[in-house]
């Protein structure tokens, strides 16, 4: 058997909570067993539409948490924008509705093995699945602090429960309607060096993750980030989903995003080249 | 009810069962055996190789349209010295049969290809992949040109000899596919791969730009499906003893029937693995259902019979 997707299974599953969080929906799905082989960072691939649905491909999303619960057993969250005709789509799905996945796909969040200061960067629902990774990372005595940015406050998901796990949250919206007016990416380099940051965690819109790189360019910082990139199968054989990763040897590869990713190493995505025409390899 | 001969053939290849991936949408095979063993499906095509190792095209490539996407990869891949040392061998320990899907930007690339593929052991047949849509000069596709067609194929036979099956693949977007395909096989076409996607467009509404980074792209998915239809009918219809791998929008049991009853020996699915990782083999348990249920004892009679009830009906 081959290593690419070795955790994944398809199942049929029931949605047992869909309620509306700010301008997200919070959905919970049943998902088993399967839970205990989800890590922060994993994505999950959903039919959408129905049968007789005109809309072919399925939608990939990322697991924000999962959870063991005395009524439901295993769950997986998700925190859905219904931007488009797939995740409106879900997001209208009642509890109990039945919907198709494959999960977990795609790769999670390296963890550090000292207990080492992170910082952990959300933008817009983005910063779902941070919180999760927070707790992963509280639990192994790092040091977590985190900051969440958007365009206006609507955008920004930071349930409260979430932030038990975070040592400091600060908010920043770019129209100033909650928190501190201005850009996520405004501190970072200050918290580095203050806090003495070994981590930056990611997860939000390309722009961001591509300026937090840049940032983290000339220091020891390590940066995991989870990229973004449109997606036709969620497992890695319709090639369309792929970034201009640097090698160790200098040469460029067009990684897939959904089994080399969506978690990399900023360091190595070339963003200048993302949506270019890659140089053809030597 | 007795089990039915599910075994196809093209040329001197045998498969026990009539379903393949489809190039380009399997890679090589990897990425879906976590989900089924490749041995239980007919045979693994795998995503059409060139000599050299290629990036591909910019992002987008990819976007969805009503019953179909969009995709414009530019054929990355590892090139086909790296492809034969790493993904061949492990094809093989799957047990799994294996299709080979070739291009090249020029008739010598092929025979390089050819040649290079000719002592490979466990190689069940090649695909001459000469209709590839994302390609920066339409004058390359070469399955647009009868002559380019030609010279490709006949290339490729002169190299490899008699032993391996060649199965040409066409492009749709032809005004006479018939021509096109009488071409090839008389170049040394053992059989037909029908179709290639349709070469297509997607404009953003939001930058007012085409979608793709690569501007254009192949449409494929159940949109294109009565092309493909069509075009193996028609096929069929001018040269009945040349073995057609259908494919084009395949995504039921009743889709695949569909096919061999226009004319096809074999039926690849590609853009429906990507909904749903388990189609080819779900697709496969239908299709078998599906020709007991109408009282076929093997495959093999049911193929082209589309044409045989016109025939009955006159």
């Amino acid at each position: 058997m081959s290593q690419i997707n070795r955790n994944a299974a398809q199942l049929r599953a029931t949605i047992v909570g869909n309620k509306l969080v700010g301008q997200y929906h919070q959905i919970l799905i049943s998902v088993g067993d399967l839970v205990d082989r989800c890590k922060p960072g994993n994505f999950v691939a959903i039919n959408v539409g129905g049968d007789s649905s005109r809309m072919i491909l399925r939608r990939a999303f990322a697991i924000s948490r999962v959870a063991h619960s005395a009524s439901f057993g295993g769950t997986m969250e998700l925190i859905v924008a219904p931007h488009g005709q797939g995740s409106k789509w879900l997001c209208s799905q009642p509890e109990g509705a039945i919907i198709d996945l494959v999960a977990p796909l795609g790769s999670a969040f390296g963890i550090p093995t000292e207990p080492v200061q992170v910082l952990l960067v959300g933008g817009g629902y983005g910063s779902a699945p941070l919180f999760g990774l927070a707790e992963v990372l509280k639990t192994r005595g790092c040091k977590v602090d985190m900051l969440l940015g958007a365009s206006t406050a609507g955008k920004i998901y930071a349930p409260m429960e979430g932030k038990r796990s975070v040592n400091s949250l600060r908010i920043y919206t770019e129209d100033g309607s909650m928190g501190i007016a201005g850009k996520v990416t405004d501190p970072i380099t200050e918290l580095i060096s203050d806090l003495d940051v070994a981590v930056i965690y990611s997860c939000g819109p390309m722009g961001m993750l591509s300026a937090i790189s840049a940032l983290t360019e000339s220091t020891d910082v390590v940066h995991q980030c989870a990229v973004e990139e449109s997606m036709a199968c969620g497992i890695g054989i319709c090639m369309t989903c792929v970034l201009p990763v640097r090698n160790s040897d200098n040469s460029i590869s067009m990684l897939r995003s959904c089994i080399d990713g969506p978690v990399m190493d900023g360091a190595d995505v070339m963003w200048d080249l993302v949506g270019k025409n890659p140089l053809v390899q030597p | 009810m007795t089990a039915v001969d599910f075994s196809t053939t093209f040329s001197n290849a045998w498969f026990p069962t009539p379903l393949f991936t489809a190039s380009g949408c399997a890679s090589s095979g990897k990425e879906l055996a976590q989900f089924f063993p490749l041995k239980d499906i007919g045979a693994v095509v795998t995503k059409s190789i060139m000599n050299k190792a290629r990036l591909g095209r910019p992002t987008p490539r990819m976007a969805e349209t009503p019953s179909g996407m969009l995709n414009s990869i530019g054929l990355q891949g590892p090139g086909i010295d790296t492809f034969l040392e790493k993904d061949i061998p492990w094809l093989i320990e799957q047990k799994a049969r294996i299709i080979v899907s070739i291009a090249g930007e020029t008739v010598e690339e092929y025979s390089t290809l050819a040649r290079k593929l000719r002592a490979v052991a466990g190689i069940s047949a090649i695909e001459v992949n000469i209709s590839c849509p994302n390609v920066e000069n339409r004058g390359l596709v070469f399955a647009c040109d009868p002559e380019a067609s030609r010279k490709v194929i006949d290339g490729v036979r002169r190299t490899i000899g008699g032993e391996i099956p060649i199965i040409a693949k066409l492009s749709p977007d032809v005004t006479d596919i018939v021509s096109i395909a009488r071409g090839v096989v008389d170049a040394g076409a053992d059989g037909l791969a029908l179709i290639n996607t349709v070469l297509g467009m997607v404009i953003n509404v939001s930058t007012m730009r085409p979608h793709l980074g690569g501007k254009t792209g192949g449409l494929s998915g159940p949109a294109i499906r009565p092309i493909a239809v069509r075009a193996i009918y028609q096929v069929h219809a001018a040269m009945p003893h040349v073995p057609i791998l259908g494919m084009g929008g395949v995504a039921s049991g009743r889709d695949a029937f569909e096919m061999i009853l226009a004319g096809a020996s074999g039926v690849s699915v590609g853009t429906a693995s990507f909904g749903n990782p388990m189609a080819i083999p779900q697709i496969q348990e239908e299709l078998k259902a599906l020709l007991a249920e109408k009282g076929f004892k093997q495959l093999k009679d049911a193929i082209g019979y589309a044409h045989r009830s016109d025939e009955t009906h006159e």
